[in-house]
């Protein structure tokens, strides 16, 4: 893969076009000519080609008038789950074939403000269910590093389309671990902030008290800057965080020495040993360079996944309860009674792992079994939380990899989704309890495939978190 | 009903009260009624993807208002929760209502029951929630939806199963209704659709504590068809259990038209709703501050405000009870009688001439065409002499009629009463000169005669002579005469 673009990050980017070095519109031909190149990567669902141009013709004027956003002239792609208004947002679904939006939403509003230039929507996982970006009702993605691989999932478009140097940055979102583990799977950085950071308004709900949009980038700058311009309080998301937003990308360094923990219970059989190897190798380093290195329990993590999906199918069964097809969206063409149409246009519409999530939502649900399994494991929940709260008591960041293996091949686990769910292992934590989790690529493995690391902090410590990676990608030489 | 003898009705009831709020409850639409169906819509309670709600602070005050108007216990702590079912006219698929934490909880509502004694109803909660839209068969076009309903906000007021009879139902309800519009949060409006009543029924043997089988009532759309379905529901039970057959658990539709309650079909009925804490929504925390705020903003309740019509004004009861019937009127009455200084009269006049009236014409108060400061002085004429109250009366009349105030038509139609002693002495003894006849029955002692120039004096003056003058001087001149000639 050719390098490009020829900038490392967007500081550098308004830079190049401040001093005319750097032609806005020709950049943004030059994306679309990428996109067109690597069609087959079936990154984007749609790309807003005209419209893009006439926008880089506008912001360009405005930074050479001296007017232009913070994120003035940078390139980026949104997943599919993101609304849009007056652009197709199927989120990956039949059932929302050529849906309309009528909204904006925030996330992606801010960054327009910003004079962000949207390029496309990017293909994901219906309904951002999935870990491997197979599950999209619009055809697979593949993996750029090794298109016989998955990009990962669910924000498998995003991490593929940055990866490819198909748009400067992505939105993504993460439910689980769908920003995290793509961004791994690809080689690049991925961002989870903290639950309630970044205002939900917009975002097609897969788990209410879970999802989280993000950034997707090749650098460190643009993820600390993207998630600086979306975050922050939203009247219409009434659990975002009424919080002041720091500005993440003024300063990445620090010359803190913080404590950094490393999970015993998240080392287990079925991590790749290159992976562990490198977590090893960071450990050192990190010892080396005057860090205190040290051991925590996670006690409730084997029960992580189990809750994780008991939740998260249950919220989900009733989010994707309007796709009915009565109002918008697909609707069968065969005929019946009300109860058919629901019947016959969710049958059609949704795909089987949607399906799949849905029925066991239903169940965990329904009456006689709450408590045996939707209660049961928001206790499990709390507990989870419990354990970082106690981690965090004796250290700043957790260190983990993000996945337990590098990107596997395409269709290695779609007939196996008890496999499929396992890959989420080290990335749900953060979803449950609620914490920011940042992927970072750290090298490759025997064959060439990225490794990426997860940090984890306190809730509202992203700034800690982007410092922290920032020291390790500037420092670290594996 | 010897029936009754032997067997207790037992029934709790559900109602559903429409918020006046301006906007719905999650989102910005306004909350009023609009016959254009699909008009106060947007992405939220339409149930678009990626929408969340927002919660309308209002509906939270105005049901914690109902929550302490009825005794309840007002949770700090409140949660919503998803209802989960699938209906056209449902966007979202689920219902945003609250389950296991509501509100408000553990009050009760006075009435008298049939006994006439003072009985007290359990409220067991109440809970806010979302209304939903309304399907349209008749559209012309096969079934459609109307949207405009979907997210006004609801109260749902549950009873204890402590109530007896068919009337005390209707009893309740009424005082419900009574309440949420003193309060000024729900319009009460059954017909409308806006005031909404479910039922709970089951008998039992007189003197047992165990409860039978219940069904639940629906749709029964005004007071009387609450009262006529439950008596009916009553009586079939009894009947069931008289032959020996069980009463099966379920929901019934009454059919106003037939007087029947007939089963829903049985798919309807079986609802799981699985139930769970809406993750869009923070729980609802009311602190000591915010409530003392929403007691502070409490107007007064009917039984206060009976209370004060009795002391400060010195009402009967009776008349109280019906001044403070609806709040409307008790605002009418008070603006009428702060001029006055005779409040028995102002309250004969509301509940006589104005009640009578509202009544004949089917009007509410507030669409009465008779202002309370122009009726004020109209009371005033009468009592400072200037008309009297049979000329009072026709001059109400007109009012009503023309819209004009009282001085505007006694001085066009010349109704100011004659309480000249003088002219009206000029005119007794022009009369009396003019009949000798009834002068000498009169003097022979037929006391009756009076009356007859009582009337002719009123005739003579087109029934302006101040009657109390009349009276009077009739008497004095009369008794003079009978005295002459003896």
């Amino acid at each position: 893969m050719n390098p490009f673009p020829h900038y490392s990050s967007h500081k550098e980017k308004l830079k190049l076009l401040s001093s005319g070095s750097l032609n806005l519109e020709e950049n943004v031909r030059q994306f679309i000519g990428r996109i067109e190149q690597n069609i087959h990567l079936n990154c984007y669902l749609q790309v807003y080609k005209e419209e893009a141009i006439a926008r880089a013709q506008e912001i360009s004027n405005k930074i050479t008038n001296g007017t232009g956003g913070k994120a003035a002239g940078m390139v980026v792609a949104i997943k599919d789950v993101l609304s849009i208004k007056d652009k197709v947002t199927s989120s990956g679904s039949k059932i929302l074939s050529g849906f309309l939006p009528l909204y904006t939403a925030t996330a992606v509003q801010r960054l327009i403000d910003e004079d962000a230039i949207i390029i496309g929507k990017t293909n994901c996982d219906e309904f951002a269910m999935g870990s491997s970006n197979e599950n999209s009702a619009f055809g697979k993605v593949l993996n750029p590093v090794d298109e016989s691989c998955v990009p990962g999932g669910s924000s498998g478009g995003s991490a593929a389309a940055v990866t490819a140097g198909l748009c400067d940055a992505a939105l993504g979102t993460d439910t689980g671990g769908s920003i995290r583990q793509p961004a791994a799977f690809c080689g690049i950085f991925g961002l989870k902030p903290t639950y309630s950071r970044v205002s939900r308004y917009g975002l097609t709900a897969f788990a209410s008290s879970f999802d989280t949009i993000g950034p997707m980038t090749n650098n460190l700058y643009d993820l600390a800057l993207i998630l600086e311009l979306i975050a922050g309080t939203d009247e219409r998301d009434a659990s975002s965080a009424p919080l002041p937003v720091p500005r993440y990308s003024v300063n990445l360094t620090s010359e803190e020495k913080l404590t950094i923990a490393i999970p015993r219970e998240y080392f287990t059989a079925g991590l790749q040993s290159e992976i562990r190897d490198k977590v090893e190798e960071l450990k050192s380093f990190l010892s080396v360079q005057g860090y205190d290195v040290i051991d925590v329990d996670l006690p409730m993590t084997e029960y992580a996944i189990a809750a994780y999906y008991v939740l998260i199918t249950a919220e989900a069964s009733s989010n994707l309860a309007r796709y009915d097809g009565a109002r918008y969206g697909f609707r069968t063409a065969t005929s019946g009674n009300i109860s058919d149409m629901y019947t016959q246009s969710r049958t059609e519409g949704l795909g089987k792992e949607v399906k799949r999530r849905i029925v066991l939502g239903t169940y965990v649900l329904s009456s006689g079994y709450y408590d045996a399994y939707y209660a049961k494991a928001q206790k499990i929940r709390r507990l989870i939380k419990e354990d970082f709260d106690k981690a965090f008591q004796k250290a700043d960041i957790i260190l983990t990899p993000t996945t337990p293996t590098t990107a596997f091949k395409l269709g290695e686990k779609s007939d196996n989704p008890l496999e499929m769910y396992l890959s989420d292992i080290y990335t749900t934590g953060a979803n449950l309890a609620g914490i920011p989790g940042i992927s970072i690529p750290l090298g490759k493995d025997s064959r060439g495939l990225p490794i990426g690391i997860q940090f984890l902090t306190k809730q509202f410590n992203e700034e800690n978190l982007l410092k922290f990676s920032n020291f390790v990608v500037q420092n670290f030489k594996s | 009903m010897t029936d009754y003898l032997i067997y207790e009705p037992v029934i709790g009831l559900e109602v559903h009260a429409q918020l006046l709020t301006n906007s719905k409850i999650f989102c910005s639409c306004p909350a009023e009624f609009s016959v254009e169906p699909n008009v106060h819509v947007c992405p939220v309670c339409l149930g678009h993807p990626g929408v969340l709600p927002v919660l309308n602070k209002k509906a939270v005050e105005f049901a914690v208002m109902m929550g302490l108007a009825t005794n309840c216990k007002i949770n700090q702590y409140s949660v919503f929760a998803r209802k989960n079912y699938f209906y056209p006219d449902l966007p979202k698929g689920y219902q945003v209502s609250q389950y296991d934490k509501p509100l408000c909880s553990g009050g009760y509502f006075k009435i008298l029951n049939s006994e006439g004694k003072e009985s007290r109803i359990g409220v067991t909660r109440i809970h806010l929630e979302e209304d939903a839209g309304k399907l349209i068969h008749d559209s012309g076009f096969g079934s459609s939806v109307d949207v405009n309903r979907c997210g006004t906000p609801l109260i749902e007021i549950v009873s204890e199963p402590d109530i007896r009879s068919a009337e005390e139902a209707v009893r309740y309800l009424n005082g419900l209704r009574q309440v949420l519009q003193y309060l000024g949060i729900c319009d009460g409006n059954m017909e409308e659709g806006s005031f909404r009543c479910d039922a709970n029924v089951s008998v039992r043997l007189q003197g047992t504590q165990e409860l039978g089988t219940k069904t639940e009532l629906k749709n029964m759309n005004s007071f009387r068809n609450v009262e006529k379905a439950i008596k009916y529901e009553i009586g079939r039970q009894i009947e069931l259990i008289g032959e020996g057959k069980p009463v099966i658990q379920q929901t019934l539709l009454w059919d106003p038209d037939e007087e029947l309650a007939l089963p829903m079909r049985g798919k309807e009925d079986a609802h799981d709703y699985r139930y769970f804490p809406e993750p869009d929504l923070m729980p609802v925390t009311i602190t000591d501050e915010w409530l003392n705020e929403i007691k502070f903003q409490l107007p007064e309740l009917p039984e206060t405000r009976k209370s004060r019509f009795i002391e400060n004004y010195g009402l009967p009861v009776y008349d109280s009870e019906v001044l403070t019937s609806s709040k409307e009127i008790a605002d009418y009455f008070e603006e009428l009688a702060s001029n006055l200084s005779d409040y028995k009269m102002a309250s004969n006049w509301v509940m006589v001439e104005v009640l009578g009236k509202i009544n004949e014409l089917k009007l509410s108060i507030n669409q009465f065409p008779v202002p309370a400061v122009n009726l004020s002085r109209l009371l005033y004429l009468i009592i400072d002499g200037t008309v009297s109250n049979k000329i009072a009366k026709e001059v109400f009349t007109e009012m009503m009629a023309s819209g004009a105030d009282a001085d505007e038509i006694i001085n066009k139609k010349n109704l100011i009463q004659i309480s000249d002693a003088g002219q009206i002495q000029t005119i007794i003894e022009n009369i009396v000169r003019a009949h000798p006849g009834q002068i000498k029955e009169y003097i022979e002692g037929k006391e009756k005669v009076f009356g007859f120039f009582v009337g002719k004096v009123m005739k003579e003056t087109g029934g302006k002579a101040n009657p109390k003058i009349v009276n009077d001087l009739l008497l004095k001149y009369l008794l003079k005469l009978r005295t002459q000639s003896e």
